[in-house]
């Protein structure tokens, strides 16, 4: 039985929206959900997959032109959604390659560089990643350490960038460092001399993704690889709004898996000669993670409006970031309760998503980051340092 | 080639039927439709003709105005345009089969492709009625398709074999499982989609002569027996599960 759409959300999204929701569920139930299980224990993201990913257009969705669909942002929340459904990892993937590379790329890039990297990124051909984050620069990113000395007409990059998503499969990196004029973004390629990018082992969440750090050790960067307009680190946070808001979308995906599987296990686990969702305990949990859910899409569908008006501010998009990160991490605990014994074997989803979205918690802005901007917004005194 | 590829908008799969209250239909409120799974062989195999050979690809349905949910589907996974002939009454096959003939009588199409059934009603006769009232050749059910120079290699499976045949061009062809794996409508194909045509057209349906008397739900399953302890109830759980059950 289908979950009944109470408020009606699904008539206030347009046909082809609807149609990018169904298009990637199917091409999740298909492709994802039958091996994410094994790709999982083997903590692998499976590469084989990008050329499909590809052609369903998910890469550079929103943008047009560059063989891009241009696709509004809540059709592309839907696909962000959907894909999160399968795992968190693969929306991982897809909203750096659009949000973090190939948005800044369009954004902040030449006319040349936009010509030679935004078709064959479209195509999956290349893979970027994006470099903000250091080891000891994660919330404060205005301290970071790494620094570009200009010599001639190169940029010499010297530095450590941590924690970043497609790392150790990337053709090119989008990389933040400090000049001698303020933080710039440059393009480095995977292959330059002094770049390295080796992946981080041993992560308990997210393994169907691939997260690496970034090394350079006087790594000579042409001027024409440096993005024109990436001037400062607002450059850097325009990025990031557009990954926060694909995952706003993202986590609601996971946490319908989670509840469409607890549901499932509680319509038909008897305890007590009953099915366990006739307690009224375990019904109360199910009526307050499904009000969460129904919150958290109404301000997704706001969000994805404003977004295509170009009117979605940073504090906008940290609340429904901050708001439904924190629902889906809810939602999976108190799925994965519901499940029992049961919840933490790999043979259902509701484990696997909760350690998921216990990195997204603190990933593009920590839960607690984006209680800050949001104070800061609203008492106009900022409380970060 | 000019390829036509009739299509239909049926209940999905996963959908648990309910039946209407006048006994004899089922409810279609709350019921997600879909586009009919074998017609999206006969597509995808339409696109690959058109990719490799050029030419068009045109839908065809007749069905409520609903229906255009599976058309718009067909144009986002690549057809270049659509036929809706409105009709609001559920018809028999071969009402339904003349009623697509009778749209496309001033077309001419190289190829028709068809699914080989329909999800909802199960019957698999429209394609061979539709061949019989245009007057083509009928090739069912096939799960390889080579097109030659107005001619069509179709494989055909059945227990123990595989039938070869060949027929001329224009044929009327329907699909099964296995032909091919259908492609995602993509979101490029999904905005281009929004820009092509789907015309209506308005015909004269036949009157079905069919008539649906009564609809019921299949007997609620029995409990399970036990028919003996240990190995010695082997012979007797074999026996029944050949003779009874007819499973083996």
């Amino acid at each position: 039985m289908s979950i009944p759409d109470l408020y009606n959300i699904e008539s206030l999204f347009s046909e082809d929206e609807l149609m990018v929701r169904d298009s990637v569920r199917l091409f999740v139930q298909d492709k994802i959900l039958p091996k994410v299980k094994q790709w999982n224990r083997e903590a692998v993201f499976p590469k084989q997959l990008i050329p499909e990913i590809a052609d369903l257009g998910l890469l550079g969705a929103y943008l047009t032109g560059y063989g891009c669909p241009g696709i509004s942002y809540n059709a592309y929340g839907f696909a962000m959604q959907e894909l999160e459904r399968g795992d968190s990892g693969f929306r991982s993937f897809v909203s750096v390659q659009n949000g973090l590379c190939m948005y800044p790329i369009n954004a902040f890039g030449s006319d040349e560089q936009k010509e030679k990297w935004l078709p064959p990124m479209a195509r999956g051909k290349k893979i970027g990643c994006f470099g903000l984050t250091e080891p000891d620069f994660g919330s404060d990113p205005s301290g970071m350490i790494t620094t570009a000395k200009k010599q001639g007409s190169e940029y010499i990059l010297n530095g450590t960038k941590m924690w970043i998503t497609n790392g150790s499969i990337a053709d090119i990196a989008i990389v933040f460092a400090k000049t001698d004029d303020g933080v710039n973004g440059f393009l480095v390629e995977k292959g330059t001399p002094g770049f390295t990018a080796p992946e981080i082992q041993g992560k308990l969440s997210l393994r169907v993704s691939v997260t690496s750090e970034l090394l350079f050790d006087n790594c000579r960067i042409s001027a024409e690889n440096v993005l024109p307009g990436a001037k400062g680190l607002k450059a850097a946070l325009m990025c990031l709004n557009q990954a926060r808001f694909s995952i706003a979308w993202g986590v609601i995906g996971a946490a319908l898996a989670c509840f469409e599987e607890a549901l499932e296990y509680a319509k038909t686990r008897i305890q007590f000669s009953k099915p366990i969702a006739s307690f009224q305990l375990v019904q109360a949990k199910f009526a307050q993670m499904w009000t969460e859910i129904v919150k958290a899409q109404f301000l997704c569908y706001r969000l994805g409006q404003l977004m295509d008006q170009g009117k979605a501010t940073p504090a906008a998009i940290s609340m429904a970031k901050r708001n439904n990160v924190h629902m889906a991490l809810n939602v999976a605990r108190t799925c994965r309760d519901i499940l029992g014994a049961a919840g933490i074997v790999d043979d259902y989803h509701v484990m696997r998503h909760m350690d998921n979205l216990e990195s997204v918690y603190t990933y593009e802005g920590t839960h607690d980051i984006h209680t800050l901007i949001l104070g800061q917004e609203l008492t106009g005194i900022g409380a970060f340092g | 080639m000019n390829i036509l590829v009739c299509v239909k908008h049926v209940p999905d799969t996963e959908t648990a039927v309910k039946i209407g209250a006048d006994g004899k239909s089922i409810q279609t409120q709350d019921v997600n439709f879909i586009l009919n799974p074998y017609d999206e062989f006969a597509l995808e195999e339409a696109l690959k003709i058109k990719e490799a050979k050029g030419g068009e690809v045109t839908l065809i349905t007749a069905g409520p105005e609903e229906a255009k949910k599976s058309l718009r589907t067909g144009l986002a996974m690549g057809a270049d345009k659509a036929m809706h002939i409105l009709c609001d009454e559920s018809h028999d096959s071969l009402a339904l089969a003349f009623c697509l003939a009778e749209g496309i009588k001033d077309e001419s199409f190289d190829l028709i492709l068809c699914g080989k059934q329909a999800m909802d009603e199960d019957n698999a006769q429209v394609p061979i009625m539709l061949a019989d009232k245009l007057g083509l050749p009928n090739i069912s059910a096939v799960i390889k398709l080579e097109i030659g120079d107005g001619t069509a290699t179709a494989h055909r499976e059945f227990e123990g074999g595989t039938e070869v045949v060949e027929t001329s061009l224009p044929a009327v062809i329907s699909a099964h499982k296995g032909l091919n794996e259908p492609r995602y409508a993509s979101l490029k194909g999904i905005m281009m989609a929004k820009k092509k045509e789907i015309k209506d057209v308005s015909c004269t349906c036949a009157e079905s002569g069919l008539e649906i008397l009564d609809m019921a739900y299949p007997p609620s399953r029995a409990g399970g027996r036990i028919v003996g302890e240990g190995t010695d109830a082997v012979p007797e759980l074999v026996k029944l599960l050949r003779e009874e059950a007819k499973v083996i």
